[in-house]
């Protein structure tokens, strides 16, 4: 991957660059997060002419490595104010690295009142109008970008929320069965509408292999890599076989399901809306248990999931939408839950801050508890259409919250705080304080040796070994999504030790590097320190690395646990 | 002594969802695995009372055991 392409939005123009010599060993999260750092002012407005967007393969993306295709989106967040970056599946990765295209990077933002798509080929990128996509949300978008071009197309678009800059508006990707996967938390999708961007469209006609310094040795790691994958039970079995849903009836056991917005650990119905369930539900319809985001995924952790009569109501149907919906929001019918996840995906807004947002507007008496037909008609007609009602709930849980003076807001530096309860389950409280990114499990999924003890075992209920847990986990995080690979490869990288020495292993022979793992969590702990930089000089500071105050007042039932690290304890999180 | 049993994802299959038995005391999680015909290493998690314990915690009157294979998500 050789090639910078920019393209600036204020005066139409496209630059393609050369790789610097300093973003060359970089990918993924790494070369967003330090493109947006270099680029970006931090304090710049996160809608304004001074914000920049960034996508960039992985550094293993385009190879024929398992579960290497995952693309990250970078900016500054309009939800949090802080860096972003947020990675996806779909095929626009594997393309743009095939191309060469080692990043993306949109700036600036038109005078006029006109909309406009990229189209990206192996010439470089045209800017072309299209004010005649304007109010068509993501499906009808894919729909006619498939019949303007072929079925090949890759896209990358955003649907109404997105055009009206609602925070939680994320970018839709499309998957290699022309449905979506998305780039969802942190409201990227409005920075893409800012620019006055629909939708980017990718032709990889001409695209040749990625470069592969010594294809030998990859061969060889690649095969230990993908053993290890499928020797392992949870990527190997449990993934495959139940989805992420798996994880309701085990979080609802150990008591750190958050229910009905956070006030209980368990939820009556959880029967109702877990991966057993929804498996046999699945097969009973003949929708598809296993599918993947991307063609190289080997895990396949996503689904199809149909409607009685076999027609398609969603895919990639996740445990955090799920819980979000189901236990924290209430609602016990799981077709419910999906036509809801299908509408997120058509409206373009994110299903974590979305099934948080509309939990919270229960809170407020804006939706009746549990009503998931009135859920699918706001989404659709509300926050879909951008009426009042709809921005005010499109900008996320914490404008939620202001807008109708709540407290219970469960949200760290404004995001949405997902499906682990932090008071008891300790270690991933520690990840939502303290992640660059605002309230965000995946930067350093605790649940791991908290709940599942993958990579040993640390109480959840107690404090000891929290930050240090979370610290490792967010350090290895930040590398591994430099990678391109999903973050499911952790689990077999925490347990089996070659695993993960051969996920080195690929890198070294793509590149031509001798890279230890000594030098792969430098890379983790360097982009760590470069994003929360970028956040401190955008006026971040430690007091923001906290979790809202009612977890500290609020015991949550089985355990009775409360959120109880002190400030101290919580920032010896940066000590490294 | 009566202790409720609650089995999940694979555990399942040809066994049951969840079930009351009378069992002797001093029995334990181990105890219990080799009664379901469950080999130790495919346990994945074993709680008691929405606690993780180990296979040689002894069961008590009333307790709720939950056990699970190994699986994961995120
Ligand atoms: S395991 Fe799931 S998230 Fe990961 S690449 Fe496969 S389908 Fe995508």
């Amino acid at each position: 991957m050789n090639k910078i392409l920019r393209v600036n939005m204020s005066n139409l123009t496209v630059k393609l660059e050369t790789v610097p010599a300093q973003w060359s060993g970089l990918g993924g999260r790494g070369l967003t997060s330090t493109i947006v750092a270099a680029e970006v002012p931090p304090r710049c407005h996160p809608l304004g002419p001074n914000n920049k967007l960034v996508f960039a393969p992985g550094l293993l993306t385009g190879t024929p490595a398992a579960q290497s295709g995952r693309l990250s989106a970078g900016a500054k967040s309009p939800l949090t104010g802080t860096i972003k970056e947020s990675n996806a599946g779909g095929t626009a990765a594997q393309q743009l690295a095939r191309m060469g295209i080692k990043a993306l990077i949109i700036e600036g933002m038109p005078a006029e009142d006109k909309w406009h798509r990229l189209h990206v080929t192996m010439d470089g990128v045209s800017i072309e109008p299209a004010d005649d996509l304007v109010g068509m949300q993501n499906f009808a978008v894919i729909d006619r970008m498939n019949k303007t071009f072929s079925p090949k197309i890759g896209v990358l678009t955003i649907g109404v929320p997105g055009e009206l800059r609602m925070c939680a508006a994320n970018i839709s990707v499309k998957d290699p069965d022309q449905k979506i996967r998305s780039h969802g938390r942190g409201g990227l999708g409005a920075v893409m509408g800012s620019k006055k961007i629909k939708c980017i469209t990718i032709d990889d006609t001409g695209a040749g292999k990625v470069p592969i310094a010594d294809p030998d040795k990859f061969r060889t790691a690649a095969k230990i890599f993908a053993k290890s994958l499928l020797d392992h039970p949870v990527s190997g079995e449990g993934l495959p076989t139940y989805g992420t849903n798996i994880l309701i009836n085990i979080l609802n056991e150990a008591g750190g399901l958050p229910t009905k917005n956070f006030r209980y650990g368990q939820c009556a119905h959880h029967d109702k809306i877990s991966g057993e369930t929804m498996h046999d539900t699945i097969v009973a319809r003949g929708g598809k248990t296993k599918h993947g985001c991307h063609a190289g995924c080997i895990i396949q952790c996503s689904q199809v999931y149909t409607d009685n009569a076999g027609v398609y109501i969603t895919s990639g149907f996740e445990y955090e939408t799920i819980w979000g919906l189901g236990a924290n929001a209430m609602i016990e019918d799981l077709d419910d839950i999906a036509k809801c996840d299908g509408l997120m995906d058509d409206i373009g807004i994110d299903s974590i801050e979305g099934a948080v947002l509309l939990a919270t507007a229960m809170e407020a008496g804006v939706i009746p508890w549990g009503d998931g037909k009135e859920c699918q008609r706001v989404l659709r007609d509300e926050i879909g259409k951008g009426t009042p009602l709809g921005r005010i709930l499109g900008n996320g849980t914490s404008f939620v919250g202001r807008a109708y003076g709540l407290v219970r807001v469960p949200v760290v530096k404004d995001q949405g705080i997902p499906a682990y309860d932090p008071r008891s389950v300790k270690g991933i409280g520690i990840t939502y304080a303290t992640s660059t990114m605002g309230a965000d499990h995946t930067a350093g999924y605790t649940i791991a040796t908290n709940i599942l003890k993958v990579g040993g075992f640390i109480d959840p209920l107690k404090k000891e070994g929290q930050v240090e847990l979370s610290r490792n986990l967010q350090i290895a995080t930040a590398a591994i999504d430099s990678t391109g690979m999903c973050v499911f490869i952790a689990f077999p990288a925490l347990d089996i030790p070659e695993s993960f020495t051969s996920l080195i292993d690929l890198i070294n022979a793509t590149y031509g590097l001798n890279l230890t793992a000594d030098d792969v969590t430098a890379l983790g702990m360097k982009i760590l320190k470069l994003e929360h930089e970028f956040n401190n000089s955008a006026g971040f500071s430690p007091a923001d690395d906290r979790l809202p105050e009612f977890f500290s007042y609020e015991p949550v039932p089985p355990h009775n646990a409360v959120w109880d690290f002190t400030d101290e304890e919580i920032d010896e999180f940066w000590n490294f | 002594m009566k202790v409720t049993i609650k089995l999940f994802a694979g555990f399942r299959e040809n066994r049951f969802r969840v079930e009351e038995r009378d069992l002797p005391p001093g029995f334990t999680v181990a105890d219990l695995l080799r009664e379901l015909g469950i080999n130790e290493p495919e346990l994945g998690v074993a709680l008691i009372n929405a606690r993780h314990v180990l296979p040689g915690q002894e069961l008590h009157d009333g307790e709720v055991i939950s056990l699970f294979p190994k699986v994961g998500g995120g």
